[in-house]
């Protein structure tokens, strides 16, 4: 099993997961996050206080999945998210040991 | 008959003049009227709502996540603690007769309030300065209640308006006492010397419709002799202070906006064509002066922010307070263009500057932009708006009524600034001024009052 984590733009949420759907990805956790990468951060001004943010909002989208299915999660991802400008996030891939369903107490494949 | 006798400023001196006319004795009784009575009540609950939510919530939304519930807070307990001292004292410091400089104390817990009332309804209208010998009377067509009502309003929201200068570092039990003596000492007072019609300011004649030297340019000066007593917060200015919710901050200048209609229209004391223009030009001159900080902020900044909009429109409802009621539109715009440009450089360049920390412009707004529309109130004044059968000509605009108007807003300035930084001093010794570095850091939400927003 693989924990594909992707750091991508927000608004590419809905795209993502419907490039998602049809490979048989059963389910993806996502998360607001900041952070910063090549794309810098941004200036705001009130009352002419200037402040850089270096942190940018992103979304973070965590998929597990099994071997088999892998690649194409990645490749549809990257797929979806890109727009071809600077800050279009990045993709993780991460081995899994062990997974359960709470609900049943399936383990491992089975439990995705 | 005449019309019961009521301008703030020069009419009075005029009245004085006019003291050969019958004493009031020998007069009937001021007449009520129910009309001007149902205005001045609703005036009045539109006063209260500048404080609770309108100044709450703009001062709320300028400040960091930690500190929004502390800064409601700081308004909301203002109204209660001045509701009270007002009704102790205040009210009768600021609008018994006295002498020149405060009032008596005949109204002390508002005694006597209710001497006029026979079943359920006053006999008599509210006069200001009643028979006193060698002060002109100033009457009213309202119930002294709804008199001391409407001026409550206006004693609550001055000091809630200095919390803006020290928000995110004073300790809440210091803020209390401050506010107390400082409602006492320094707005009672400053409210008579130019609303009573025994008050030096008023006699001298100088022109302040609706509180643009007693309550703006009195709170801001009192914001930056905070600013400067307290200190700077803690990281200012190389840490991120942006504001959490700026959406707060344009919801609570617009309620501004709407309740300063009762502000400014109310103070017209009547319902009348007078009230009718002081309303008009309040709002052209917010308008213009929400344009002109935009389209500075616009050429020098590179972006019309929100936060300068809403910041222009309070800057011009302020300017406009003690111009409307003497002044017509044209003058309205002017003033207005004026407070909107200026203020955008007090509040961004000028504070920068000199390098003291008014976290939320309290004088960058309300002190310069009180001092620009009190001294064009003195230029652009339109004299039949405040004509009265004694004086004819009113109080028509010049050079010589700007005079007046400079000598009302430096004495403020001078009161205002040595009386707040005594009182600041009294304060430290008993209980001291700031939380500490820690607590600061932690936030006053969480450590003054064991809440949290979100």
């Amino acid at each position: 099993m693989k924990l594909i984590m992707a750091i991508i733009k927000p608004f590419k949420l809905d795209d993502v997961r419907e490039a998602l759907t049809p490979l048989g990805v059963q389910g993806l956790t996502v998360s607001e996050v900041k952070g910063f990468g090549r794309q810098k951060g941004q200036t705001e001004i009130y009352r002419g206080a200037e402040y850089h943010v270096s942190f940018l909002p992103k979304v973070k989208i965590e998929v597990v999945v099994g071997d088999d299915l892998a690649d194409g999660v990645i490749e549809a991802i990257a797929k979806a998210a890109n727009t071809g400008k600077i800050g279009d996030g990045k993709i993780f891939v991460i081995d899994v040991e062990r997974a359960m369903r709470i609900r049943t107490g399936e383990t491992d494949i089975a439990a995705l | 008959m005449t019309r019961p006798r009521l301008t703030w400023g020069l009419g009075a001196l005029a009245t004085v003049m006019l003291m050969a006319a019958p004493a009031f004795a020998d007069d009937a009784p001021p007449k009520l009227d129910s009309g001007d009575t149902a205005w001045m009540l609703a005036s009045t609950a539109l006063v209260l709502l500048m404080t609770i939510p309108g100044l709450a919530l703009f001062y709320a939304g300028m400040v960091r996540k930690k500190n929004i519930l502390a800064t409601m807070m700081q308004s909301f307990t203002i109204c209660c603690i001045v509701t009270i001292v007002w009704m102790v004292a205040g009210y009768s410091i600021a609008f018994t007769t006295g002498n020149a400089y405060m009032g008596d104390f005949s109204r002390i817990m508002l005694h006597g309030i209710a001497d006029h009332i026979v079943k359920g309804n006053d006999s008599q209208a509210f006069v200001l300065a009643s028979g006193v010998k060698d002060v002109a009377d100033m009457a009213t067509t309202i119930p002294e209640t709804v008199y001391m009502m409407f001026q409550m309003t206006f004693a609550i929201i001055t000091p809630a308006l200095i919390a803006g200068a020290f928000a995110d570092r004073m300790k809440f039990s210091a803020m209390c006492l401050f506010m107390t003596l400082w409602s006492l000492l320094i707005y009672s007072p400053i409210a008579h010397w130019v609303w009573s019609p025994s008050g030096w300011a008023n006699q001298l004649g100088v022109l302040d419709f609706a509180g643009g030297t007693v309550v703006h340019i009195n709170a801001g000066v009192a914001g930056l002799v905070c600013a400067l007593v307290l200190g700077k917060r803690e990281g200012y200015p190389n840490t991120n202070m942006a504001p959490y919710n700026l959406a707060y901050a344009v919801i609570g200048a617009s309620l501004l906006w709407v309740g300063w209609f009762g502000f400014n229209a109310g103070s017209a004391v009547a319902a009348n064509g007078r009230a009718g223009m002081a309303m008009s030009v309040t709002q052209i001159a917010t308008a213009a002066a929400a344009l002109g900080w935009m389209f500075a902020e616009w050429i020098v900044k590179g972006k019309p922010s929100v936060l300068g909009a809403a910041s222009g429109a309070v800057a011009g409802l302020v300017a406009i307070t003690p111009a409307s009621g003497f002044v017509l539109p044209g003058g309205a715009l002017v003033i207005g263009i004026a407070a909107g440009v200026i203020c955008f450089w007090s509040a961004t360049s000028l504070k920068h500057l000199l390098g003291y920390d008014d976290s939320l412009d309290a004088f960058g707004v309300h002190g310069i932009g009180g001092m620009v529309g009190a001294i064009l109130t003195g230029w652009f004044s339109f004299g039949p708006l405040s004509a009265t059968d004694a004086t004819p000509d009113g109080s028509p605009g010049g050079l010589a009524q700007v005079w007046l108007q400079c000598q009302g807003v430096a004495s403020t300035i001078v009161y205002s600034g040595i009386g707040t930084f005594v009182i600041l001093m009294v304060v430290k010794a008993i209980i001291g001024l700031r939380v500490n570095e820690e607590e600061e850091r932690e936030g006053l939400d969480l450590v003054l009052h064991g809440e949290q927003v979100f």
